[in-house]
């Protein structure tokens, strides 16, 4: 690893952690006790985390090409694996662990 | 001090067991992600003590390994956990009159500790500061337990990781299924989805991240003006 990377990896991390800590601080710091929170912020708490799930969840499949093989066909098989075991079993652990794994057999015996 | 610690760890032990069974497991499955891709216990450790942010630490692992601009990976972390500020927002009141620990509470306010200390059976007298530290306490310390032992295992694994790194795409879906299954107004789930896909085919994979962040709060934004009830869905578990 060199050492530009390396500056590079740190800051990542540092910025990852100064990141979070503003998110988890900034309720507290803005609305000390006995603070009226405004209706905008509070419509936003309440919408922006559903909103940034599925942006999240483009960002994770931002990579798929339709138009060449195997046409995102491994991810979105996946994927409806996963919807599929969580809405009938409701379970985290077992859908990302089934989901993954099933994953992992379509890219290296599937679809290779 | 020691007669009254016992019962009240053991209580918070109880408490947090389906916790330290989750951090455990995802623990490891991020300690070998970021072992094979070239980052050792140095990295994990700092990430688990200082981060300490379950779904933002699998994001790291392609950040660090893209070698993204460290301003994209602030604004990533920022989105990505722009849900802490609705639990610190309905943790106003349960911390208001914690005196000791309260900046580490705070800082340790995972998704996870927030729904421990949420229960509604959490006893309300004098023992709940300690109560609320331990289980914030504990649960950190499974996390960093967990990651340590996937990074330390990471290096002998012999079969083959490829797609493993999906576990990450595993627990968006997972807690977007959970969200949609929870909220009967959908609107602002198919508007993350809706507005990412589109700035992907228009500004591409590498660069759609911050005009799909802007378009998705102003669409937020627009909704929460021109809807005469502003509140979207009081309900939202």
């Amino acid at each position: 690893m060199n050492g530009d990377a390396f500056m590079r990896q740190a800051a990542i991390v540092a910025v990852l952690a100064v990141a979070t800590m503003i998110t988890r601080f900034l309720p507290f710091l803005i609305f000390p006790a006995g603070k009226k929170i405004p209706r905008y912020v509070e419509y936003l708490g309440k919408t922006l985390p559903y909103a940034a799930m599925g942006f999240l969840v483009v960002y994770c499949l931002r990579n798929l090409n339709f138009f060449a093989a195997p046409y995102g066909l491994p991810q979105i098989l996946a994927v409806v694996v996963i919807v599929a075991i969580h809405w009938w079993k409701e379970n985290s652990l077992l859908s990302i662990g089934a989901g993954t794994i099933f994953y992992m057999i379509l890219i290296q015996c599937v679809f290779v | 001090m020691n007669r009254k610690l016992s019962p009240t760890l053991s209580y918070v032990f109880l408490k947090t067991i389906p916790v330290m069974v989750g951090y455990l497991f995802l623990g490891t499955a991020y300690g070998i992600l970021m072992k094979i891709n070239g980052f050792g216990l140095a990295w994990v450790l700092a990430s688990s003590v200082f981060i300490y942010a379950g779904s933002l630490q699998y994001l790291e692992v392609t950040l660090l390994a893209g070698l993204v601009n460290p301003l994209y990976a602030f604004f990533m972390g920022l989105v990505l956990n722009a849900r802490h500020l609705f639990y610190g927002i309905s943790m106003l009141g349960k911390f208001q009159n914690i005196k000791k620990w309260k900046p580490y509470l705070i800082f340790a306010l995972t998704d996870e500790t927030f729904s421990v200390l949420c229960g509604e059976d959490m006893p309300k007298n004098s023992e709940k500061e300690r109560i609320y530290l331990w289980v914030s306490l504990l649960d950190q310390i499974y996390w960093v337990v967990g990651t340590v032992f996937g990074c330390l295992i990471g290096g002998m694994i012999t079969f083959n990781t490829q797609g493993l790194d999906f576990a990450l795409t595993a627990l968006f879906v997972v807690i977007f299924t959970d969200q949609w299954k929870n909220r009967k107004d959908h609107r602002p789930a198919l508007t993350g989805v809706l507005i990412s896909a589109a700035c992907v085919a228009l500004f591409g994979a590498d660069s759609f991240i911050i005009p799909a962040m802007l378009l998705i709060l102003l669409c937020l934004t627009w909704n929460y003006r021109h809807s005469g009830n502003a509140d979207g869905e009081a309900k939202d578990r």
